[in-house]
């Protein structure tokens, strides 16, 4: 293959991580904007989306549509149920305090971790595409599944964003994240809220996790790169900005994928991680908005 | 934190190293070998504790310290064959290296940022170890063969490997360490980074230059456990990327907030409690993660203080 169509596919392959990284990156961004709480268990949620995606389109026989539709629904509200679980048996008792939540979403990430571990195992194991027709490029046949990742993580981010400025229920999360006293004084269960987003960003999460189980196998150990990846994303694209997030996360996700094309993986981590470790060094104050706590 | 009793807590302390060389002749193989190990990894808590404890900075980047310890001393034993007390110094000084460049950038944030800019180091630590693999060995580690964990002194040999000369090199170097920290608790700068800890405007009001009191506390800190990751090189004769990952970040955290954060004993008994909880369990259960995750979890939300901690609140004041 020649230079063009070769970085044609890097690009693709980009775009499909940025889709993905852009669905996680929200979830991580909006806990973080809103209850200023860093999730380190954020990763942890992405891998159960996928175990559970894997256990659900086991479960159900038939077409792999079937299976995969049924999960893209049920994982992510199971998900969503154990994330306001946790929500409110630690985080709430803290009072959101940002240093304890840290040392709390940790415990989180090692104790979900472990259960994957127990009950689903060390396998990576694969979910079949719901299906599996290739388009035609003139110089390579590319996945239509991976496309309509594209595609869907587009939708919902569109869905997200008419969501938070369009309705109440967004008016409400702007609200408190804006000044959490004074929208409790006004009669904006904060409480509820805080539960509510913190469900809300896992959901994001095992989303994208169904999204990218028929191409990537699900695994225990998945979530460390998503997680990283996702900090990144929510530091370089400003806290709470959803543009922001979904301009990095397509920068971060295209250099990640034609990077590791035409060098070597590691060291595109390594020199992402680098940059993006310098900017928050250098300018955090810009790219956390106002406070850096 | 009173007054009263410099020669109390210097007397505790020694008697708590009199007590760990006592206990050499008196465990059994299993335990001796343990607890050699504890004290190691109790140094690297303790390094940990300087700026988590007492300046009150949560780093997630450690391991990159103890790491530049362990392969600076490693490497140097292994690549370069320099002798042991040599590749000791050479571990601490990349981790004092390491440290006053982490620092002069890190500091620059404040609070979650400082956190995730420490563990962002710390990963591309992690990821230039892989890198580099022809050097490190990658993931799969290297290990320092036993004729290069001799230390001779003239007609002397000291067999690192030896049992009963590990347990001792283990503990000098624990005492040392955990007398350096007590004296810098109980120096000026001591009570200039708890002030920070408190309330850094105020510090910074009162004329202190807080900057370089953190950036020094970060390099001894990062030396600390520089030293206590050349020190696993040389005595247990391992060197792996395992001991770099963000792992190896969260274990001090976990011990020092078991311990009791900012007391000076607080990172070896925290050690030593995760250390036989996780050995104790093991014989039951392979699920170690999980223990350590509820750990973590029940020791914030109920016992934020950690044990020697709430000891010190309720009774012992006088404890550094």
């Amino acid at each position: 293959m020649h230079f063009g169509p070769h970085l044609l596919l890097a690009a693709l392959e980009g775009l499909v991580t940025s889709a993905v990284l852009a669905l996680t990156a929200l979830g991580l961004s909006l806990v973080f904007g809103v209850m200023r709480v860093v999730n380190v268990a954020h990763g942890e949620f992405f891998m159960l989306g996928a175990v559970l995606a894997w256990a659900i389109s086991t479960a159900i026989s038939g077409h792999p549509a079937l299976g995969f539709l049924a999960a893209l629904v049920i994982a992510p509200l199971i998900v969503g149920a154990i994330a306001l679980v946790a929500e409110r048996l630690v985080l709430r008792r803290l009072n959101y305090n940002p240093e304890a939540t840290i040392v709390a979403t940790i415990g989180m990430l090692y104790i979900i971790q472990q259960l994957a571990l127990t009950f689903y195992g060390p396998e990576a194991r694969p979910v079949e595409p719901p299906f599996s027709y290739r388009i035609l490029l003139p110089w390579f046949g590319y996945s239509g599944y991976k496309l309509s990742i594209i595609a869907a993580s587009a939708l919902l981010l569109i869905a997200t964003w008419l969501v938070l400025t369009r309705t109440k229920i967004g008016l409400i999360m702007r609200a408190t994240q804006y000044d959490s006293e004074t929208a409790q004084a006004f009669g904006i269960p904060v409480d509820r809220v805080y539960g509510g987003v913190f469900a809300l960003g896992a959901m994001l999460a095992a989303i994208a996790a169904v999204l990218i189980v028929p191409i990537s196998q699900a695994h225990y150990l998945m979530g460390q790169d998503p997680l990283l990846l996702s900090f990144i994303v929510v530091i370089i694209g400003g806290l709470g900005s959803l543009r922001g997030t979904v301009v990095a996360a397509v920068l971060i996700g295209l250099s990640d994928g034609i990077i590791s094309m035409f060098f070597s993986p590691t060291l595109a981590k390594i020199v992402a991680t680098l940059l993006v470790a310098m900017v928050l060094v250098f300018r955090p104050q810009g790219l956390f908005g106002t406070a850096s706590r | 934190m009173s007054e009263a009793s410099p020669a109390k807590a210097y007397a505790l302390h020694l008697g708590v190293i009199a007590l760990l060389f006592l206990l050499s002749f008196l465990l059994p193989d299993y335990y001796h070998g343990l607890l050699a190990r504890i004290m190691v990894l109790a140094v690297f808590a303790m390094g940990y504790n300087m700026l988590f404890g007492y300046v009150g900075l949560l780093s997630l980047g450690h391991a990159m310290f103890f790491g530049a310890g362990l392969y600076g001393a490693g490497l140097a034993v292994i690549q370069l064959g320099w002798s042991v007390p040599l590749a000791f110094l050479s571990g601490i000084a990349c981790g004092a290296v390491l440290a006053l460049v982490i620092g002069l950038l890190a500091l620059r944030t404040t609070g979650v940022a400082f956190m995730i800019v420490t563990m962002m180091f710390a990963q591309v630590f992690y990821l230039v170890i892989l890198y580099f693999s022809s050097w490190t060995g990658g993931d799969q580690g290297m290990v320092v063969p036993q004729p290069a964990r001799v230390l001779t002194f003239g007609a002397t040999a000291l067999d690192l490997t030896n049992p009963t000369v590990r347990y001792m090199t283990a503990l000098a170097l624990f005492s040392i360490v955990l007398l350096i920290t007590l004296g810098i608790v109980r120096s000026r700068h001591g009570r200039v980074l708890v002030a920070i800890r408190e309330n850094e405007e105020r510090t910074k009001m009162l004329g202190y230059d807080t900057f370089s009191n953190k950036l020094a506390a970060v390099v001894v800190s990062g030396t600390i456990c520089a030293a206590s990751g050349a020190a696993y090189a040389l005595l247990f004769g391992y060197v792996g990327s395992s001991f770099a990952s963000v792992q190896y970040s969260i274990l001090p955290l976990l011990w020092v907030l078991l311990g009791g954060a900012a007391t000076t004993l607080g990172p070896l008994i925290g050690t030593l409690f995760m250390y036989y909880v996780i050995d104790l369990s093991s014989g039951y259960t392979s699920a170690y993660l999980l223990i350590v995750g509820i750990a973590l979890i029940l020791l914030v939300l109920f016992f934020p203080k950690g044990i020697l901690g709430s000891i010190r609140q309720r009774w012992l004041g006088w404890l550094p």
